[in-house]
């Protein structure tokens, strides 16, 4: 077995009994890379030279007997973490010399624990997108289909880890952009509570939906990150002041008994294709058969959800970039020497055709007159999306569904239809409205072998419970197992 | 029609964004259907429903008035597209 093919636990393992180093493992991590990427192109950045030395730092400290679950790990994190000195672009033509001068907190957490970054992910620009089609860059492909889109917008996070080229990476998670790329890429993928995780240092794109979560390549991996990640900051008003439980201590429970909620809404929904709904139904009897019970719950306002959603998130999104001027950091257009001239020019040379039409949508439903029919009542049709779920757990401990409803699709097949696309968020994006965790765990093949990945949701803050399902769940079966050849 | 080519002509220039006519087209003809999706909404009841601005709600979230790390002025002047020894550099405002 190559080392770039472990997982964290057994990383953690081998470097704890020093049969391995750090700098061994992330060695064969760099070498790795740089025989895949240019498949997969799943980085903006690749820090060898900050690999190498975070590397030496880790041998030393496990050396004096000073180690913790990620000491050492080489994982990647999707390019909207600020990371001090690191070139951090967002997936932006608009950003692309952007060196932050301080790092998110989740990389504080992170270098606090030594874990080691190999690099800065692709990404759809600001988030916006769920192909990975929108990066300013390059687009990332499918490790499993490298004709296909990887998912988005953590579409780097989900291809890197399945193609070995980091042991677990970071994502962010706005409409599905962690779990949707999970599931397209067959790994597991956790968008926690918001407020869970500190979103200081993450390039905001809609501030009450956006949540920072790990994307790993089991279960167990996904519990060690989050132990690593969670909590409440200062630095972070929305951040919650609440205690971080040990995430790896409920995995192995039984679930015998744990009531899974089937949402009806979501069986007759159109679209859904035959494979995922195969896939979905066979992991529901899986879980029946390690003694869940499956029952029927409603969550009636299902159908207003995308709408609801295009419009808060756009409108986010307007407010949010409307700092990137040209005047503090990003590009300018420097031949204007009008100051308004000198920001529309900035902004259109530095911004995608997605971000645009966004910024357009949203700066619309804001505007004088409409702010009320669009935004005021998308927030209304929010609070019954978030009571539907309220009054589901009151007879479930957690839902399943799918992922998205197809396996990955051809690159290309959709970019010029930005609503059929939008609808494909379907299944993901009432997670974020209502703030609750969601996760992706590999759930079977398509019969062309795309992976399909199975949601879990829970109540706020109970990331254990889903943690728990999805652990016993991937104990009955081995499709996280397996892996694409590149 | 929900929205015109004048109207997203007028909200490009609210969003400072410069837009060609080929992208004033397309956008007009894409942002229609989305807006038209969008309408939707209408079809619910929320009489009497609070909007939900955050999902979790938090309020007051006071810390102490004190003076804690920040960035130096060199920091913050990293990244400027124009920037002297102390400021960041516009194009003139005022005539």
């Amino acid at each position: 077995m190559n080392l770039y093919e472990l997982t964290i636990k057994e990383a953690a393992s081998l470097l704890g009994k020093k049969e391995i180093s750090s700098k061994e493992l992330t060695r064969s991590v760099i070498d790795r890379i740089n025989a895949v990427e240019n498949k997969i192109d799943a980085f903006i950045t690749i820090t060898e030279e900050l690999a190498m030395k975070q590397a030496e730092e880790a041998d030393a400290a496990i050396s004096k007997g000073d180690i913790m679950p990620l000491t050492g790990i080489p994982m990647a994190v999707k390019d909207l973490l600020c990371l001090k000195g690191i070139k951090t672009t967002c997936g932006s033509k608009f950003l692309e010399n952007f060196v932050p001068p301080y790092n998110a907190t989740v990389m504080e957490k992170l270098q606090k624990q030594g874990a080691v970054i190999v690099g800065k992910l692709n990404m759809d620009e600001f988030a916006m997108g769920s192909t990975n089609e929108n990066s300013g860059f390059k687009p990332v492909r499918n490790p499993w289909d490298l004709s296909r889109i990887p998912g988005g917008s953590s579409g780097g996070s989900a291809a890197s880890v399945a193609a070995d080229m980091c042991l677990a990476s970071l994502g962010s998670d706005t409409g599905g952009s962690i779990r949707q790329p999970a599931s397209h890429c067959g790994i597991v993928g956790l968008k926690p509570t918001y407020g869970r995780v500190s979103r200081f240092g993450l390039v905001a794109f809609a501030s009450s939906l956006d949540q920072i979560g790990p994307l790993t390549k089991n279960v167990s991996d996904c519990a060690a990150v989050m132990n690593a990640i969670s909590g409440y900051d200062p630095k972070d008003s929305t951040s919650v002041p609440k205690d971080v439980p040990d995430y790896t201590a409920c995995l192995g429970q039984d679930i015998a008994g744990m009531k899974i909620g089937i949402p009806v809404e979501y069986q007759s929904s159109e679209g859904l294709d035959p494979d995922v709904e195969n896939a979905v139904s066979k992991a529901v009897k899986t879980l029946e058969g390690i003694g869940a019970e499956c029952v029927e719950v409603s969550l009636p306002h299902t159908s207003y959800a995308v709408a609801a959603y295009y419009v808060i998130a756009p409108s986010e999104a307007s407010s949010n970039l409307a700092r990137y001027d040209g005047v503090r950091y990003g590009i300018r257009d420097k031949d204007q020497t009008d100051l308004i001239k000198m920001y529309r020019s900035s902004r259109s040379d530095g911004f995608g055709q997605e971000v645009q039409r966004r910024i357009i949508i949203g700066t619309y439903c804001l505007s004088a007159g409409y702010y009320d029919a669009y935004y005021g009542k998308a927030s209304e049709v929010r609070t019954l999306i978030t009571q539907d779920f309220e009054k589901a757990f009151e007879t479930c401990d957690a839902i399943v569904s799918p992922v998205a409803p197809t396996p990955a699709f051809p690159i290309g097949q959709n970019s010029d239809d930005p609503l059929t696309l939008y609808l494909s968020d379907i299944f993901t994006l009432s997670a974020n409205l209502a703030g609750i965790p969601g996760m992706s765990v590999p759930c079977g093949f398509s019969r062309d072998g795309l992976p399909v990945g199975l949601q879990i949701m829970g109540k706020h803050f109970q990331e254990e419970k889903l943690l728990k399902i999805a652990h016993s769940y991937e104990q009955a079966t081995d499709f996280h197992k397996k892996k694409p050849s590149l | 029609m929900k929205i015109a080519k004048q109207e997203v002509i007028h909200v490009a220039n609210l969003a400072r964004l410069d837009l060609d006519e080929q992208s004033v087209d397309k956008f007009a003809g894409q942002i229609d259907t989305i807006l038209e999706y969008i309408a939707l909404l209408n079809k619910v009841d929320t009489k009497g429903v609070k909007p939900t601005s955050h999902a979790i709600s938090l309020t007051n979230a006071f810390r102490e008035d004190k003076v804690g790390e920040h960035l130096g002025r060199d920091d913050a002047l990293l990244n400027a597209p124009e920037r002297d020894d102390e400021n960041f550099i516009v194009p003139k405002i005022i005539g």
